[in-house]
C-alpha cells in the first residue's frame, strides 16, 4: 500500500532497531500516521475532523473507564450513584460533564466528517470501503451514544429507552416477543439497565477496531482531497508528520477549546433538564425528546402519519432506518465521474439544500407537535429521501462539471497566482 | 437497474409522506388545534442574575447561608434535601463546630433502629448523613399533602428549564387567577386545592404559597427578608445544592481555557512553521 515515494522507516537508535525486527509496532504507527504516509498537499480544515474523532473517542474511552469505577448500574441506585460522582468523586463532576459533552463533540465532529466526505465525493471508487467502514461506525455510535443516555436513569433516559426499544414492536407478528425479549422484560428496568451497561462499555472498543479497518482500508487509495483529482506524482503530496500532525494540533487545539468552554460554562446547555428527575415509570414526561444529534432522525420517524398498506409506525422506523442505512449505497447511487462538489455545479446546490433540510428535520425533532411543524418535518423528510433517491442518481446526467485541474499541484499553484493551464487543459 | 430501484424506493417514501402531509393539512383544516389556557398564560420567568452566573461567577455564601435559613424554616416541613449531607455546609462557609450543632437540631431525626431491641426508632443527625426527608415514605408524603408529591430539591434547579429564575418566579408567582382566563377559558378553573401560579407548566400548583409575608424568616445578617429576597436567596440556595461544585468548575475552566489558547496559538504558529516552504 501507499505511494512509490512513501519514506521508509529507518530506525537508527539501537533499541529501536532491535525493537522494529522483534515487532514492527513502530514501523506500523511510522506508515500509518508517520513520515510514512504521503498525503495530499492541498488539505483543507474539513480534514482535521477524522483526527478530531479519534481524539473525541479516546477522550471517551479513558473518561467512560474511570466513571464506571464509580457508577452502579441498578435501577434501585444508578441515580444515586451519578449524583454521588457529581458530589463526593474527586474531579467527579469533570469526568461526567466531560463524557457527556464529549459524546456531543463526538457526534459533532462526526457529522462535520461525514459532510466533508458527501461534498468531496470521499464515498467514490475507489474509497467504498472506507466509507462502508465509516457508516458501521457511526451506526455503532448512534448505539453506544443511546444506551449511556439510558444510564444515569433520569425520566428521559427511561422514557427514552421505552420509545426506541418500542421501535421493535412496529414489526409485524414477532415485534413485542422481540422488544420484550430485547429488554428483559415489559418496560425498561433492571434487566435492560444492566445490558446496555455492559454493551455500552463493549461497543467503544467495537467502534475502536473498526476504526483501524478505516484507517488501513483509508491508507490503499490514500487520502482523498479537496479537487477530488488522484494524486499524480510526489510533488502533490507531503509527509503526514510532520506536515498534518502540525496542522492537526491546531484542529485539536480549537476542538479542546470549545469542549472546554462547554464543560465549564455550560455543561448542561445540551442536555434536557428532566434527566436530572429519577426515572419514574409512573409519570410521562410532557415532551420526550432525543439528545439533539438523534434529532434529525426522530423527525422523520414523526413525520409518517399516515397508514398505507404499512401501519404508519412501521412506515416511521422503516424510514428512520433507512435514512441511514441508505448511506451504504451512496457509492453506487451516485453515478458521476467528479469526486468534489467545487466542480459539479448542480448537486453543489442540491448539497446545499440537504444541509438546511437537515437542520429544519433537527428543529422539527425537538419542536412541539403542531401542525406547521408537522408538515414542516414532512416537507423534510420527503427531501431527504429524494436528495439521495431520487436526485443524486440521476442529477450527473444533466450536469456539465467544470473542468478539473490537471493535478493536485497545478490546482495549489493556480490558487497561488501561478499559471492556470487547468482552464484549457481540462475541458472536458 | 440500482438507479431504478433507488428511485422507485424513494418515490414510495416520497408519495407515503405526501399521504401523511395531506391527511396533517386536512386535520388542520377542518379542526384547528384549540387555543389553551397553559400556552396563552403561561409566564416565563425573569432573570434574578445570580452571583454563580458567567465565566467567573462564584457563589455569594452569605446569600447561600441566608437561603438555607429558608430552606430551614420554610421548605423542610415538606420537601427532602436527600442529596446533600450536612457536612456539605462547611462548603457555604459554616464551621465545623456549627455544622455538627446544625445537624444536632435538625428538628426531623434519622431513622435508626433501637440497639437494645431492633426496633425501628430515630435518632438524631451527624454531620455525615444527608438530610432527612420530612415523610417516612411517599404514601405518607401524598397523605399529608392532598395527595401531591413535594419533590425532593436537591436538583431542582437542573431539573427545570432556567432553574434558578424559574425557582425564584414560582414562589413569588402565586396570585388570582386572572378574569380574562376564565372569560376565555370558562372550563380552566383552578380546581379546589390547587393554586394558581403562571409560572408552573399547567397553571395550577399544588403547593400552597411557601413565603405570606416579609418577615417570615429573620436574618441574622441584617438582610432585610422581603419575599423577594428570600425566593432570591432560596433559589441561589437550590442552585448551589444542584451543583455544588460550581465555584470549583469556574475556576478550572478560566485556567483550562486560558492554557488551550496558548496552545492553540503556539500550535498555530508550529503548523506556519512545518508549511512555510510549502504552497498548498
Amino acid at each position: 500500500m501507499s505511494f512509490p515515494w512513501a519514506k521508509h522507516y529507518e530506525p537508527k537508535q539501537p533499541l529501536m532497531r532491535w525493537l522494529d525486527e522483534k515487532l514492527p509496532l513502530p514501523r506500523l504507527v511510522y506508515n500509518a500516521v508517520g513520515a510514512g504516509y504521503p498525503v495530499p498537499r492541498n488539505l483543507n480544515y474539513f480534514w482535521n475532523f477524522g483526527v478530531l474523532a479519534g481524539a473525541a473517542l479516546a477522550i471517551q474511552i479513558v473518561t467512560g473507564i474511570v466513571l464506571a469505577m464509580h457508577y452502579a448500574a441498578n435501577a434501585g441506585v444508578a441515580f444515586g450513584s451519578v449524583e454521588s460522582i457529581m458530589r463526593d468523586v474527586n474531579a467527579g463532576w469533570f469526568l461526567r460533564y466531560a463524557h457527556a459533552n464529549g459524546a456531543s463533540m463526538f457526534l459533532l465532529v462526526v457529522y462535520v466528517h461525514i459532510g466533508r466526505g458527501l461534498y468531496y465525493g470521499s464515498y467514490k471508487a475507489p474509497r467504498e470501503m472506507v466509507w462502508l467502514l465509516g457508516v458501521v461506525i457511526f451506526l455503532l455510535m448512534m448505539a453506544t451514544a443511546f444506551m449511556g443516555y439510558v444510564l444515569p436513569w433520569g425520566q428521559m433516559s427511561f422514557w427514552g429507552a421505552q420509545v426506541i426499544t418500542g421501535f421493535f414492536s412496529a414489526i409485524p407478528l414477532v415485534g413485542e416477543p422481540i422488544r420484550v425479549w430485547l429488554l428483559g422484560g415489559f418496560a425498561p428496568d433492571n434487566a435492560a439497565l444492566n445490558r446496555f451497561f455492559s454493551l455500552h462499555y463493549l461497543l467503544p472498543f467495537v467502534i475502536a477496531g473498526v476504526i483501524i479497518l478505516h484507517i488501513w482500508a483509508l491508507h490503499i487509495p490514500g487520502s482523498n482531497n479537496p479537487t477530488g483529482v488522484e494524486v499524480k506524482g510526489e510533488q502533490d503530496t507531503v509527509p503526514f508528520h510532520p506536515y498534518y500532525t502540525a496542522k492537526d494540533g491546531v484542529g485539536v487545539g480549537v476542538f479542546l477549546l470549545i469542549f472546554a468552554l462547554l464543560i465549564f460554562f455550560s455543561p448542561n446547555l445540551l442536555g434536557h433538564p428532566d434527566n436530572y428527575i429519577e426515572a419514574n415509570p409512573l409519570s410521562t414526561p410532557a415532551h420526550i425528546v432525543p439528545e439533539w444529534y438523534f434529532l434529525p432522525f426522530y423527525a422523520i420517524l414523526k413525520s409518517f402519519t399516515a397508514n398505507f398498506i404499512l401501519d404508519a409506525k412501521l412506515w416511521g422506523v422503516l424510514a428512520m432506518f433507512g435514512s441511514i442505512l441508505l448511506l451504504f449505497f451512496l457509492p453506487w447511487l451516485d453515478t458521476s465521474p467528479v469526486r468534489s462538489a467545487n466542480y459539479r455545479p448542480k448537486y453543489r446546490i442540491f448539497l446545499g439544500i440537504l444541509l438546511v433540510d437537515i437542520l429544519v428535520l433537527g428543529y422539527v425533532g425537538g419542536a412541539e407537535a403542531n401542525a406547521r411543524n408537522v408538515i414542516l418535518g414532512q416537507i423534510a423528510s420527503a427531501y431527504y429521501f429524494a436528495h439521495f433517491l431520487i436526485i443524486l442518481p440521476w442529477v450527473a446526467r444533466s450536469e456539465r462539471p467544470r473542468p478539473l485541474p490537471n493535478s493536485i499541484t497545478e490546482a495549489v499553484l493556480a490558487k497561488h497566482g501561478g499559471t492556470s493551464i487547468a482552464h484549457s487543459a481540462a475541458q472536458a | 437497474m440500482p438507479r431504478i430501484i433507488a428511485s422507485l424506493v424513494g418515490a414510495a417514501f416520497v408519495f407515503v409522506l405526501g399521504l401523511a402531509l395531506f391527511g396533517t393539512a386536512k386535520t388542520a383544516i377542518q379542526e384547528p388545534a384549540a387555543e389553551s389556557a397553559e400556552h396563552v398564560f403561561h409566564l416565563h420567568p425573569e432573570n434574578i442574575g445570580l452571583s454563580s452566573n458567567g465565566f467567573f461567577g462564584k457563589f455569594d455564601n452569605q446569600q447561600l447561608q441566608r437561603g438555607f435559613q429558608v430552606y430551614k424554616e420554610v421548605c423542610a416541613a415538606c420537601h427532602s434535601l436527600k442529596y446533600v449531607a450536612f457536612r456539605d455546609l462547611a462548603k457555604i462557609g459554616y464551621s465545623e463546630p456549627e455544622v455538627k450543632a446544625i445537624a444536632n437540631q435538625w428538628v426531623i431525626e434519622q431513622p435508626s433502629i433501637n440497639p437494645e431491641t431492633g426496633e425501628a426508632a430515630t435518632r438524631k443527625n451527624v454531620a455525615s448523613d444527608h438530610f432527612p426527608s420530612p415523610f417516612a415514605n411517599e404514601v405518607a408524603a401524598r397523605a399529608a399533602n392532598n395527595n401531591a408529591l413535594p419533590p425532593d430539591l436537591s436538583l431542582m434547579t437542573k431539573a427545570r428549564h432556567d432553574g434558578a429564575n424559574y425557582v425564584h418566579a414560582l414562589i413569588t408567582g402565586y396570585r388570582n387567577q386572572p378574569a380574562e382566563l376564565l372569560k376565555e377559558f370558562p372550563g380552566s378553573k383552578t380546581p379546589e386545592g390547587l393554586h394558581y401560579n403562571p409560572y408552573f407548566a399547567n397553571l395550577n400548583i399544588a403547593m400552597p404559597p411557601p413565603l405570606t409575608s416579609d418577615g417570615q424568616v429573620t436574618y441574622s445578617d441584617g438582610t432585610k427578608a422581603t419575599k423577594d429576597q428570600m425566593a432570591r436567596d432560596v433559589a441561589a440556595f437550590l442552585t448551589w445544592t444542584a451543583e455544588p461544585n460550581l465555584n470549583a468548575r469556574h475556576a478550572a475552566g478560566v485556567a483550562a481555557a486560558l492554557f488551550l489558547l496558548i496552545f492553540c496559538f503556539l500550535a498555530w504558529g508550529a503548523y506556519q512553521n512545518v508549511w512555510r516552504d510549502v504552497k498548498h
